[in-house]
């Protein structure tokens, strides 16, 4: 138990973004210790973007996936865009089972293109949508 | 033999058991000789393989079976080979039908394994001084039903190790009909042909989404022009493909919609969402690249 109480995702301040960086399997209360965490740093810094990196989560289950779902709801309240990166291919097959297609959530391969994406950086692929191609 | 059915039912419950009861009595009085003759009777059946089967393994396998048929029918008394106690003969029996249909056996050949066992344990019944015609009669039928479970058995999974060969075959043409292209820096194309079904979906998905991570592409583009039909089915199953790989940080274009699936996605109601859709896989690649900030232009002459 004590163990649990220990155990934290850190939030990373870069620039005006937060990044956030899932490595161990999710559960329960540490999930919802990330939440607090999160909207509380967002208040704080004025951040305008969340990059969540799950690239070392394996295994997900309808909490975790409503979980993601509710950190872009409560930081898009905050008024900071979240962008969900690294996800693995399995994990995003669950997700699309379980129905929790995360609509609203802007995803990327990884966490370098999800930053470059809330910086509106020219390469990230659905900013580039409707404008000019840019120059090689 | 209607009579004798009769006979059977009429008893009720306690002769369920006669079957059993027999078989572990003259197992455990006549075990050496009708191990012997069981022995000589497959050797001499017309379908004895010498030339796979060594006459050692096979007095070992019949040793062991003969034990684990007593140990069955000293706990079963219901005339069936379903009870706990059959477990070992069943597994036993499963394990030869499969290491024989590997050899080479047909499944009749497997099956005499079981059913010739039948004569020299009827032999034995029959030479009972103590047994009048009717009580023979009795028991070796209630006994023929436990043999006849058990060479079902050798069939059922003779059979089944046949289906998991046509599975296996299948997967392996579902992943060779699913081959995921790396078509330009960035851009994935999945051709896919033929129908897909929600199992060949999650193939194209994995391969799909495995390949993204290898290659770190941003776009992938699924052509369906070898699909001949769409149905509400293979539109939500490109869809769940569509939405898993957005999941990740992809975005899919659909080409190769043909005229007539164009109709049949209408007539069907069926909406693609906020896919973006091409007509052919030519416009999906200009597409693709506009959308990755790159172009391909005529080299200046």
């Amino acid at each position: 138990m004590s163990r649990e109480i220990n155990e934290r995702i850190p939030v990373l301040k870069l620039g005006d973004i937060l990044l956030v960086t899932i490595q161990v399997d999710m559960h329960d209360q540490l999930a919802l210790t990330l939440q607090n965490e999160l909207t509380e740093k967002i208040v704080e810094t004025q951040a305008h973007g969340v990059v969540i990196d799950i690239s070392g989560l394996e295994v997900v289950d309808s909490f975790i996936g409503r979980m993601l779902s509710n950190l872009a709801s409560m930081a898009r309240v905050l008024d900071a865009e979240t962008v969900v990166c690294g996800m693995q291919p399995a994990v995003a097959i669950t997700l699309v089972e379980l129905g929790l297609s995360l609509p609203g959530i802007r995803t990327a391969l990884n966490a370098e293109q999800g930053i470059a994406l809330l910086q509106g950086h020219p390469a990230a692929p659905v900013e580039a949508r409707g404008h000019a191609p840019a120059a090689p | 033999m209607t009579g004798l059915d009769t006979e059977i039912v009429a008893g009720g419950p306690p002769t369920l058991s006669v079957g059993e009861e027999t078989l572990e009595e003259l197992l455990a009085t006549h075990r050496e000789s009708v191990l012997e003759e069981w022995l000589a009777a497959q050797i001499a059946m017309p379908g004895h393989r010498s030339d796979l089967l060594d006459d050692r393994v096979l007095r070992s396998e019949s040793a062991e079976f003969l034990d684990l048929l007593q140990e069955g029918a000293r706990g079963g008394k219901n005339g069936t080979i379903d009870a706990p106690s059959w477990d070992r003969a069943r597994d036993f029996l499963s394990d030869l039908s499969r290491s024989r249909a590997s050899a080479g056996f047909t499944p009749s050949e497997t099956a005499a394994f079981v059913l010739s066992l039948k004569e020299p344990l009827f032999a034995r019944l029959a030479e009972d001084p103590s047994r009048d015609t009717r009580s023979v009669l009795r028991a070796s039928a209630a006994m023929s039903r436990v043999f006849d479970g058990l060479a079902l058995l050798t069939s059922e999974q003779f059979q089944r190790g046949r289906e998991s060969v046509i599975a296996r075959q299948q997967r392996e043409m579902i992943e060779l009909s699913t081959p995921v292209v790396s078509l330009w820096d960035g851009v994935l194309a999945l051709p896919l042909i033929g129908t897909l079904d929600s199992e060949r979906t999650q193939v194209v998905m994995e391969s799909l989404l495995e390949r993204i991570v290898e290659t770190g592409s941003m776009i992938a583009i699924i052509d369906i022009t070898g699909v001949p039909t769409v149905d509400t089915s293979v539109a939500q199953h490109l869809l769940k493909t569509v939405a898993a790989a957005r999941l990740m940080g992809a975005d899919c274009i659909i080409s190769g919609i043909r005229p007539q699936i164009a109709q049949t996605i209408v007539h069907l109601g069926l909406t693609l969402g906020e896919v973006t859709t091409k007509a052919t896989m030519a416009g999906a690649i200009s597409v693709a690249l506009e959308l990755s900030g790159q172009m391909i232009v005529p080299r200046p002459t």
